[in-house]
């Protein structure tokens, strides 16, 4: 039963909850994150999320501790994605680690394509889309002023002077615009068989479908290029699973 | 009124008179012994530290090896896409230095931004990159040493992980076979702020500029010391061994004051996803958690930090938190780029300032940079590359 007296998610089945709770829990990094909860708030000051949001790291590892489902099922849907990912609250006398929990609740909820991990991740999948075809997470020609309005008049010049700018960065591998650093193509392939080997692409499926298109498309493209097919790369993590 | 004697006051040691003392064991394994003992059992190779290397105390005590040079630069999305000339400092530094590195193009990103952010990824995946990195350094014939304060503690905790769970291993040595690759991991994960800490005394042999006026606050990156915290550098004669030493040791070599303030410890408000896209919460929590902090307390020149998202975070949200009045309008840069101008670096052609957010003129007159014609230099080189006649600028030009 959660803890919460005005509890939502009341249509969504116990099992459903369950079998996402186990799903948590049946990662291998799980046992390695909570070892009991002393509830002295210490990981909730320490906590940036926590001052901003109806947000706690400490309720994290006392619903996880409890195997409370529905309270989990909440968290999974309504809290887990205002974590900061800092792990500030690894400052627990009890070396727990809530963020780290948190980093697992996530992948399962982007595994199972839940509709508030969609919504979470919405204007962010094209970051998604950069970091998977390019190798890099960020590139100078995301610094576009309508993109960010609030870091004030510089991200303009940035852009308005991006080409040249960048050819006046001294590293040779620095005079990208649209990625951060000049990734060779041998590295790019490799990098995508990483992603086809590791069910990755299935994950981004699950999440958005338009970027999964347009990934699975870049990353053939390169592929046969360079003399490979595709399907050849299988999910090595089924066979284990197996 | 009755009489206390004095050997009944209690009185908190104070700082002189504490001696710092490491008498117990560490609490955290030496995951060299777990490390070798794997690449004895032929599961994987472990790259060796070059020598000569500088050793380091760590928080529990173990000593940490950073190598001088062969360094394989692990560079970072945001420093190189948005941040460049914190990357080019470092370059720099090794430049002037004297010492032998490699820039590479066969490196991807850690990802783990993208993984903090949206765990669209898996152990598998992000170890298996981890490792393509590290075996590519190993191939190239160089030292890994990482830009990124996330991409360090990623790639520690996926050490953790690649030492405890033998599944993932078994994964990781299926990917790596499949892309005709060996299985490498390095003996130390090196950050280059560690590197930085300890050339510290060789940057201030070789420092051109009077820093004694000015005052720096520091924020540690929180995946540097609180994500696998064994690993990060700390000192006994700074901050009684309670702090991680990196950056303030080097401000203190370099003649500068370290202004101490209340919210030392706490994040930036980086957040990953938030960032990017949710950008009200990093910008309340950096504004009022630390930049007013740090104003309020100390009131300093510039504030330094050594990752990626911090300086990001710290700088970038000040623009408008002005709009609502906030006490904020501090400088803020990385370590390396400090560290490149006190020993002569130019502004603006190597630490690129002029892609900061926050004016950085009042802190350049402080330290005697004249501002105006180093901006009329880069201006003459942009000019140049307009017109056609040069491609870009050189590390000549730079090192000149």
């Amino acid at each position: 039963m959660s803890i919460y007296a005005d509890a939502k998610y009341s249509e969504v089945p116990v099992e459903t909850k369950q079998a996402l709770f186990d799903e948590v829990k049946a990662d291998m990094r799980y046992e390695h994150q909570l070892y009991g909860c002393y509830e002295c708030g210490i990981c909730v000051a320490a906590c940036p999320s926590a001052r901003f949001y109806d947000f706690s790291p400490r309720v994290f590892a006392q619903v996880m501790a409890r195997e409370d489902v529905d309270t989990f099922y909440e968290l999974l849907n309504d809290s887990v994605w205002d974590c900061s990912q800092c792990f500030s609250c690894t400052r627990c006398p009890r070396q727990n680690n809530p963020g780290a929990v948190i980093t697992i609740m996530r992948e399962v909820a982007v595994n199972h394509g839940l509709q508030s991990a969609k919504e979470a991740l919405k204007s962010y999948s094209r970051i998604i889309y950069k970091i998977m075809s390019t190798g890099t997470q960020v590139a100078p020609d995301m610094l576009q002023p309508d993109f960010f309005p609030d870091w004030g008049p510089d991200v303009k010049q940035v852009s308005e002077n991006l080409d040249v700018w960048r050819r006046c960065v001294p590293p040779e591998t620095m005079h990208t615009t649209e990625l951060a650093w000049d990734v060779s193509e041998k590295t790019r392939l490799e990098l995508y068989m990483i992603w086809k080997l590791t069910g990755n692409l299935e994950m981004i499926e699950k999440i958005d479908e338009g970027i999964f298109m347009i990934l699975e498309e870049v990353m053939e493209e390169l592929l046969e290029e360079n003399g490979y097919d595709i399907d050849d790369f299988e999910n090595l993590l089924e066979e284990d699973e197996e | 009124m009755q009489q206390t004697s004095a050997d009944k006051v209690f009185n908190p040691p104070t700082l002189s008179s504490r001696e710092f003392k490491r008498d117990n064991p560490p609490p955290t394994e030496d995951y060299r012994e777990k490390l070798f003992e794997l690449e004895k059992a032929g599961e994987l190779e472990v790259q060796r530290v070059p020598e000569p290397y500088v050793e380091l105390e760590t928080k529990y005590g173990r000593i940490k090896k950073i190598p001088y040079q062969m360094t394989w630069h692990h560079k970072s999305c945001g420093q190189c896409g948005h941040i460049p000339g914190y990357s080019t400092a470092i370059f720099w530094l090794n430049r002037k230095l004297g010492f032998d590195y490699h820039d590479p193009r066969d490196q991807t990103s850690c990802t783990a931004w993208n993984y903090y952010a949206s765990s669209t990824s898996n152990s598998a995946a992000q170890a298996g990159i981890a490792v393509r990195n590290f075996s590519q350094a190993k191939i190239d014939g160089y030292f890994p040493v990482i830009h990124c304060g996330t991409s360090y503690g990623h790639y520690k905790e996926t050490r953790e992980q690649l030492l405890h769970y033998p599944v993932l291993r078994r994964q990781v040595r299926k990917i790596m076979d499949r892309l005709k690759m060996p299985f490498v991991f390095p003996e130390e994960i090196v950050h280059y702020s560690e590197w930085v800490h300890a050339m510290r005394d060789r940057i201030a042999e070789m420092q051109v500029l009077d820093l004694s006026n000015v005052t720096v606050t520091v924020h540690p990156a929180c995946h540097y010391h609180k994500l696998v915290v064994e690993d990060a550098v700390y000192d006994r004669d700074l901050f009684d061994g309670q702090r991680t030493a990196v950056i303030s040791g080097l401000v203190e070599a370099l003649g500068a004051r370290v202004g101490d303030y209340s919210t030392w410890h706490d994040c930036c408000g980086f957040g990953f996803r938030h960032i990017l896209v949710s950008r009200d919460f990093s910008r309340s929590f950096a504004t009022t958690r630390k930049i007013e902090r740090m104003k309020e307390e100390v009131n300093p020149d510039v504030t330094l930090t050594h990752d990626t998202g911090c300086v990001t975070t710290l700088d970038k949200s000040q623009f408008a938190a002005q709009a609502h009045k906030r006490n904020v309008g501090i400088p803020v840069m990385s370590d390396a780029q400090f560290a490149a101008l006190a020993m002569g670096a130019h502004p603006y052609i190597v630490c690129q300032l002029h892609w900061h957010g926050v004016d950085m003129k009042p802190l350049l007159e402080k330290m005697g940079i004249d501002h105006k014609k180093a901006w009329a230099e880069f201006e003459v080189q942009a000019e140049r590359i307009k017109a056609g006649e040069i491609e870009y600028i050189s590390w000549e030009e730079a090192d000149a």
